[in-house]
């Protein structure tokens, strides 16, 4: 007989968007239980560790060296044959800022929820979702450390990540297609010669869909990963290949050691079209709020997992935890994230057809240009400039 | 690596990831894309439980 636990909230996942959603309920006064299937947050890390300055303001997480690598200055775009246009902080907007520590850095968030005053179970695995009689969500099976629990809660929140489950188990569509897929492998090199101010981002055939990154960690480390667009790989370890190739092409990388392999899968699609059921509501990487572009989705995972939080109170004070007052979250992570989010998905369909070529010729496009901010219409009128040819590929941006 | 990738891709859900390895239940549909979607090659073959 499983036993029985009754909670005002129940947050599944100790990532950023779980424990940002589990602080706020749990700030609001809620009764919050977060469980993490694995024995520790943040481990194993699946994050190229790049998160940018200005958003650390918007949610509330000041800087905190316990969790700061390196600080970098710009972001470096490189094309093809190399030739590279460097975007500092004030035109980059929010594509530089800091490489992390991303297991200090979930913890520290998981930290704060349980100073809000959230409990925890670590070695929970949810194994499937409770329904009551209309088919709402009422909690959720879990297993921990082998007994059977049912966690009862008016409210779950779902942060369980790329791999989420109990989306598709309550009936949510969160399926995705190769071309929404991008799959990525990164290592931790140490002694390598880098540009400590720059994170670099090589865009080009050499990683198929997606980009190769070099995420600075310290003056002579770095993360060297790749994103590759999963309708794209034809071979079994396709990406190991292509990142091993282009280290062994970089002697500068090809130099260094190995000392962390991190792998996993992003969604590179627009977030799924309702986030919400009775009782449910989804967030970060279980919604697809992942950027279509860079693959980063720490920031959206961890401003829906606020409005979550929040929505969570004012539906306990509503006495209403359908999934017409959840509309309020729906708004409220979309009128953050989701304009974004519709450009970048916009051009990272471009991307995937993108010639070396043509990304030779936008690079080379932005050369000699002093601006204080580049927007996509900037990058759009310069290209017209010097290559009006490439414009016709790239119309539907306008 | 366990890090979830062919889980998460599995259209038809029929993957789960366990402490030491995945396992693939009978509702697998042979599309493979599992294999393709693993960073590493670690599915050498997809055995259905």
């Amino acid at each position: 007989m499983a036993e029985v636990q009754e909670w005002d909230v129940v947050v599944i996942g100790g990532g950023p968007g779980g424990s940002m959603a589990a602080r706020d309920a749990a700030r609001a006064g809620l009764e919050v239980l977060l469980i993490e299937k694995r024995q520790e947050i943040g481990s194993p890390v699946r994050c190229g560790e790049g998160i940018a300055r200005v958003w650390l303001d918007e949610v509330g997480i000041p800087p905190n060296l316990r969790w700061i690598a390196h600080e970098v200055n710009g972001a470096r775009i490189v094309a093809p044959n190399g030739q590279f246009v460097d975007l500092t902080e004030a035109m980059a907007g929010n594509e530089t800022g800091f490489v992390v520590h991303r297991d200090i850095f979930d913890r520290t968030l998981a930290e704060d929820a349980v100073r809000a005053g959230t409990k925890t179970l670590m070695k929970c695995s949810a194994t499937g979702v409770i329904k009551n009689g209309s088919g709402a969500v009422v909690g959720i099976r879990a297993r921990h450390w082998g007994e059977e629990l049912e966690l009862r809660a008016p409210v779950i929140i779902s942060a369980d990540g790329y791999e989420s489950q109990v989306g598709r188990w309550a009936g949510i569509d969160t399926k995705l297609s190769p071309r929404d897929i991008n799959t990525c492998l990164q290592y931790e090199l140490v002694g390598i010669d880098i540009d400590p101010d720059f994170n670099e981002f090589h865009i080009g055939s050499m990683a198929p869909g997606g980009y190769l990154w070099i995420f600075n960690k310290s003056d002579d480390s770095a993360n060297v990963g790749i994103g590759v667009n999963l309708s794209l790989v034809k071979n079994r370890a396709d990406v190991k290949m292509y990142l091993d190739r282009f280290i062994e092409r970089h002697p500068k990388l090809a130099k260094g050691q190995n000392v962390e392999t991190v792998a996993g899968a992003v969604s590179v699609c627009m977030p799924i079209e309702c986030t919400t059921m009775d009782g449910l509501m989804l967030v970060g990487d279980a919604a697809r709020m992942i950027d279509p572009i860079t693959g980063g989705g720490v920031a959206n995972a961890c401003q829906a997992g606020m409005v979550a939080g929040r929505v969570a109170k004012q539906a306990h004070d509503a006495g209403d935890f359908s999934k017409g007052f959840f509309k309020a979250y729906e708004d409220g992570w979309r009128a953050v994230i989701e304009d974004q989010m519709f450009r970048n998905y916009i051009a990272k369909e471009k991307l995937i057809s993108m010639t070396d070529d043509t990304i030779n010729k936008i690079i080379d496009a932005l050369q000699g240009y002093q601006i204080e901010r580049i927007t996509t219409m900037d990058i759009l009128r310069m290209v017209q400039d010097r290559y009006p040819e490439v414009m016709e590929e790239l119309q539907d941006l306008l | 690596m366990r890090c979830g990738a062919c889980v998460g891709t599995c259209p038809v859900n029929a993957m789960t990831l366990e402490e030491t390895h995945v396992t693939v239940s009978p509702d697998c549909i042979s599309c493979l894309l599992c294999l393709r979607t693993c960073p590493v090659g670690a599915l050498d073959d997809v055995e259905v439980e």
